[in-house]
């Protein structure tokens, strides 16, 4: 009986021949992951283990991106934390302001994240680098705090759920919207404890950042992992940008599913998300009339170059609705830099939208646009919990870069059909 | 231990049991000010030290903070039981020594202000206020031994001290 993706990768980094699910093991990991709200806590945690070193300097990265550029006087002193830990410890993959992006468009785009590589990250979508085919899971503080002493992690091996794409993609239908159409027929929980491996036409026939958008929101599933196996797409993204050696791991033959599910293109049109959960997915001509008063687009979900050129190609020549503030958060300075050599940031500004330097900030309510009471929002981010980008009494619609930005245009959640 | 319930429902997202907002610490007495403040606004004044939680399906979906079963612990809550836990936050609370128990029947049955008596080594808990007794599975070996070293931390110490001698 052969080993998916998710059970080949912990295998071989436990220096095992076979794992089944429901195992535990420990497994080496290939980069550990932290940001300014989980890694001060990681740090401190770090220091009650007594060790004088970190396994491996050029085996962290150390991303101050939530609270960033700081936003108030506490959390300057948490990034202050993560600063000198990265100096004491001469942390290679330090990401200073200025250098930095949101962790998981960074990652990437650095060649930090490669196929067959473990990555876990104390944040809980570290899950979106298995759209390059790496294991990689979001963990807690205090297995950051232990993966930086020991170069390893403790893991259950997780039984593999298949999702199947048949068809083609439907027009504006991006990563984004499969992963919510899918998190829509199985709820919040669906993929508990579980991998998910994508397969099929569409998922072959996606860009890279769509796919990265799609892994990103595998934990809203509940799922450790989404994978992607690796094909062209994903060395033609990685070879030239990995800072280390690689080797792809490929699913085996007669590996063994709890699941598989089948979707097809034609039932797949734009997703929106309504409050409060992932899963209150609709088709975007089900909507109805909702109302805006804020559009975000951005996050490590959606801010990526192919995110901000259709929200542009949107957007281009036409003005922000007089009610709506839009938020344009590209995802890395590179992003930002390349979106200005294309003219994309003015076009957005020439909307009358927002352009900011990269942070996640309003994605969790932690600042640059938080709402309040009463007020709605749809952004390009992952989650619309209560209270999510403000007041507990404020809403969130989730959706892709193209409905976000007709939807801007328009006043209220819209199709781009509608405003082109 | 023993001691009284707060019933929570499916999906308690972190954000509702400590919202991001407050994240600009990681100080567990400032974050316990806070617990569940998004869910039940007056939660945090009436909750009392040795108290537990029971919630139902996925509780801690979401993000991966520590700080949502630290403020948990810091805020008095002796165990968390639920039908099921987030695979994080289940992580999180194994790592930092947070009691936690999966049973579908208790989180079910169990109703808030009801009485409890919980064995964590048997993983039976006891509804004083009903008479019904229910089983949680039991922590494989390998999580037990991190639970009895009081957490990762401990756990990893107490490694690198074995692997020394």
């Amino acid at each position: 009986m052969g080993m998916t993706i998710a059970e080949k990768i912990l295998a071989q980094h436990a220096g095992k021949d076979v794992v089944r699910p429901g195992e535990l093991i420990t497994a080496r990991v290939d980069m550990v992951l932290g940001n300014d709200i989980t890694s001060p806590l990681a740090i401190n945690e770090f220091k009650k283990i007594g060790v004088n070193r970190v396994f491996d300097k050029d085996r962290i990265a150390l991303v101050p991106d939530h609270f960033t550029p700081n936003k108030d006087i506490k959390s300057a002193e948490q990034s202050k934390l993560l600063r000198e830990f990265a100096r004491e410890h001469q942390i290679t993959y330090y990401y200073e302001v200025g250098r930095m992006g949101i962790e998981h468009a960074l990652l990437p785009e650095e060649g930090l994240a490669l196929p067959g590589e473990i990555i876990i990250g104390a944040d809980s979508h570290t899950c979106t680098y298995g759209a390059l085919g790496a294991m990689s899971t979001g963990v807690g503080s205090t297995d950051m705090a232990a993966a930086m002493a020991l170069g390893e992690a403790w893991f259950k091996v997780p039984s593999t759920l298949k999702f199947v794409f048949n068809g083609k993609l439907q027009p504006w239908v991006s990563g984004k919207d499969l992963v919510l159409y899918l998190i829509g027929k199985i709820g919040v929980d669906g993929a508990l404890y579980r991998s998910m491996e994508f397969w099929g036409e569409m998922i072959s026939s996606l860009s890279m950042d769509s796919r990265l958008a799609m892994c990103n929101m595998a934990i809203e599933a509940g799922a450790k992992c989404g994978i992607i196996e690796p094909d062209q797409i994903t060395l033609d993204y990685v070879t030239p940008r990995a800072k280390r050696n690689f080797t792809p791991v490929y699913v085996d033959k007669d590996a063994e599913y709890e699941k598989v599910y089948t979707f097809s293109g034609d039932e797949i049109e734009p997703q929106v998300a309504f409050p409060h959960l992932p899963e209150n997915t609709r088709g975007i001509s089900e909507v109805g009339e909702v109302r805006l008063d804020q559009v975000v687009i951005g996050s490590c979900t959606n801010g990526r170059m192919e995110d901000l050129r259709i929200a542009a190609e949107i957007l281009r020549g036409k003005k922000v609705h007089r009610d709506v503030r839009l938020l344009i958060i590209p995802g890395t300075q590179n992003i930002v830099r390349q979106a200005m050599r294309e003219g994309l940031l003015e076009i957005f500004i020439a909307a009358e939208a927002v352009v900011s330097t990269p942070t996640c900030g309003p994605c969790l309510g932690g600042h640059m646009g938080i709402l309040a009471n009463g007020e709605r929002a749809l952004a390009t981010t992952n989650r619309n919990f209560v209270g999510r980008m403000g007041h507990p009494g404020s809403e969130v619609y989730l959706s892709n870069p193209a409905i976000a930005a007709a939807s801007a245009i328009a006043g209220k959640i819209c199709a781009p059909g509608e405003v082109l | 231990m023993q001691g009284y319930v707060w019933k929570f429902g499916n999906d308690i997202d972190t954000d509702a049991i400590i919202p991001a907002r407050y994240l600009n610490t990681s100080d567990p007495a400032e974050l316990a000010k806070h617990l569940m403040e998004d869910a039940d606004e007056s939660f945090p004044s009436k909750v009392k030290a040795g108290d537990m939680i029971v919630a139902l399906k996925n509780f801690g979906c979401g993000s991966s903070r520590e700080h949502a079963p630290l403020a948990i612990k810091a805020g008095g809550v002796a165990c968390v039981i639920a039908h099921s836990f987030a695979r994080i936050f289940y992580r999180n609370a194994i790592n930092i020594g947070l009691p936690i128990l999966e049973s579908p029947a208790a989180a079910e049955k169990i109703e808030q202000g009801h009485e409890i008596r919980v064995d964590l080594a048997a993983g039976t808990i006891e509804n004083l206020s009903t008479g019904e007794i229910y089983q949680a599975a039991p922590f494989p070996p390998f999580m037990q031994t991190i639970m009895d070293k009081g957490g990762l931390i401990g756990y990893v110490k107490w490694r690198l001290e074995s692997e020394q001698s």
